[in-house]
């Protein structure tokens, strides 16, 4: 593979683990509110989460292009308080890494809060636990496999990112080009023996998340 | 020591709670059959579910005023509760619950210092182990030990024995009295046993659908 390969392979780990830390406490706050809270508009905030599985990924795309072009009501401020250019810089491949897979985090650590017994939390409570204390000591620990399987599912959506990514992004060589975009690249220039290593390597990569993020969710079941 | 309810009740799916009731110490029996409402009351008691009515009292301090919607929280009442299904931490060692909720005493003298309470439930070579391979009794006292080294005002003992045999039941029995006279720790033991309520309490309050329909002598009561 060429060194130009490699550079893809390590950019594409990069902003995939990037997206990952950057949904994790969001993904994780909004979980346990839909594992634990009744509130009106809970099943409209949930639908809303789950959207991104369902809708076209370039329409998403377009959305993020929309609020964070330089024009777009996030970017606007963004570019004006702090000078940061999101579209068509490496920030929008983790952007949209992050909104694409945020739906897997969420689903997955929403099932490992709702199988941790209350009953336990209850006990901690009694035992002089502040709800701070119960959350990080009892809640957080024993919803912990289905938070590590939802980010290792939510990683490797984003190492396969391709619609959103595309439009927000662009596929600007050594700055935006993920291995997805560059198989897809390979493939249009009828480079395809160029694109091959690059499958193996992301199928490998992607197998061995998945295959983790499965046999950790197994676990948690038999637990 | 008393514990006082004022014209309680508290709307549960198949009847209310309604209880009147002064209980005075060192082990208040209540005896009744499944689904009297008795872990109810005991909820309401620790605080983990508040009354829609009614005046709960532990001596002069308030733990819910209905009237006032004034509920202590179960972290700063000091009332030791042992669920039926003793709610160890699974993912914890058998020390780190028992540190869970210790309450250091100010003197060494005083019964509620670790070494003490371990020596008196005789769990002293449990300790490293993990919660979920210890026998039912072991995790009984076990549990016991982590309610004692909260240092409660009162302790509530949730048919704790039920799912033991009945060999396993007369070796548990002093480790109950233990509770009693090494701690002086008051105690509200609920059970569907008449056995254990006769061999424990001083006195037993009858339970059904709710309310309490008689109170006395467990040897006259239970006879």
């Amino acid at each position: 593979m060429s060194d130009e390969a490699w550079q893809v392979v390590g950019f594409t780990l990069k902003t995939s683990a990037l997206s990952t830390l950057l949904i994790l406490p969001f993904g994780i706050a909004i979980a346990w509110f839909l594992a634990r809270l009744d509130w009106p508009g809970k099943t409209a905030v949930e639908t809303l989460v789950m959207l991104p599985l369902f809708v076209p990924p370039v329409a998403t795309g377009l959305v993020l292009l929309m609020i964070f072009g330089r024009h777009g009501a996030l970017g606007a401020i963004l570019h004006r308080s702090f000078g940061l250019e999101i579209v068509f810089t490496w920030r929008a491949v983790v952007l949209a890494g992050a909104v694409m897979s945020f739906p897997l985090l969420v689903r997955s650590a929403q099932n490992g809060f709702e199988g941790v017994n209350r009953r336990l939390e209850d006990i901690a409570r009694t035992l002089g636990s502040s709800e701070w204390r119960v959350f990080r000591t009892i809640t957080l620990p024993l919803a912990r496999r289905g938070i590590v399987a939802g980010a290792v599912l939510a990683f490797a959506r984003a190492m396969g990112e391709f619609g959103a990514t595309v439009i927000v992004a662009g596929m600007i060589p050594r700055r935006t080009t993920t291995i997805a975009l560059a198989i897809y690249q390979d493939v249009q220039l009828g480079h395809d023996s160029a694109a091959w290593p690059l499958l193996a390597v992301s199928v490998a990569i992607v197998f061995a998340a998945v295959y983790c993020g499965q046999t950790i969710a197994r676990r948690d079941r038999q637990r | 020591m008393s514990l006082h309810l004022q014209q309680v009740r508290l709307p549960l799916l198949a009847f209310t709670l309604e209880i009147d009731a002064t209980f005075d110490f060192p082990i208040v029996g209540i005896f009744g059959p499944s689904g009297a409402g008795k872990t109810s009351l005991l909820e309401l008691i620790a605080g983990l579910r508040w009354p829609a009515a009614g005046l709960v009292k532990l001596d002069d301090t308030i733990l819910s005023d209905a009237s006032t919607r004034r509920h202590l929280p179960p972290r700063v009442r000091r009332i030791g509760y042992v669920p039926q299904d003793l709610a160890l931490f699974p993912h914890l060692t058998v020390r780190a619950n028992l540190e869970y909720g210790h309450r250091r005493p100010n003197e060494e003298r005083e019964p509620f210092t670790f070494p003490h309470v371990i020596a008196v439930m005789e769990i002293e070579s449990l300790l490293e182990r993990n919660v979920t391979k210890l026998s039912g009794g072991e995790q009984q006292r076990v549990a016991f030990a982590r309610a004692i080294l909260s240092a409660p005002r009162l302790l509530l003992l949730d048919e704790p024995m039920s799912s033991l045999d009945s060999r396993l039941k007369q070796r548990l029995v002093p480790f109950l009295l233990r509770i009693r006279d090494e701690f002086h720790i008051p105690l509200i033991y609920v059970t569907h046993d008449a056995g254990e309520i006769t061999c424990l309490c001083e006195e037993v309050l009858l339970m059904k659908d709710g309310k309490i329909t008689g109170r006395g002598l467990p040897s006259e009561l239970l006879a």
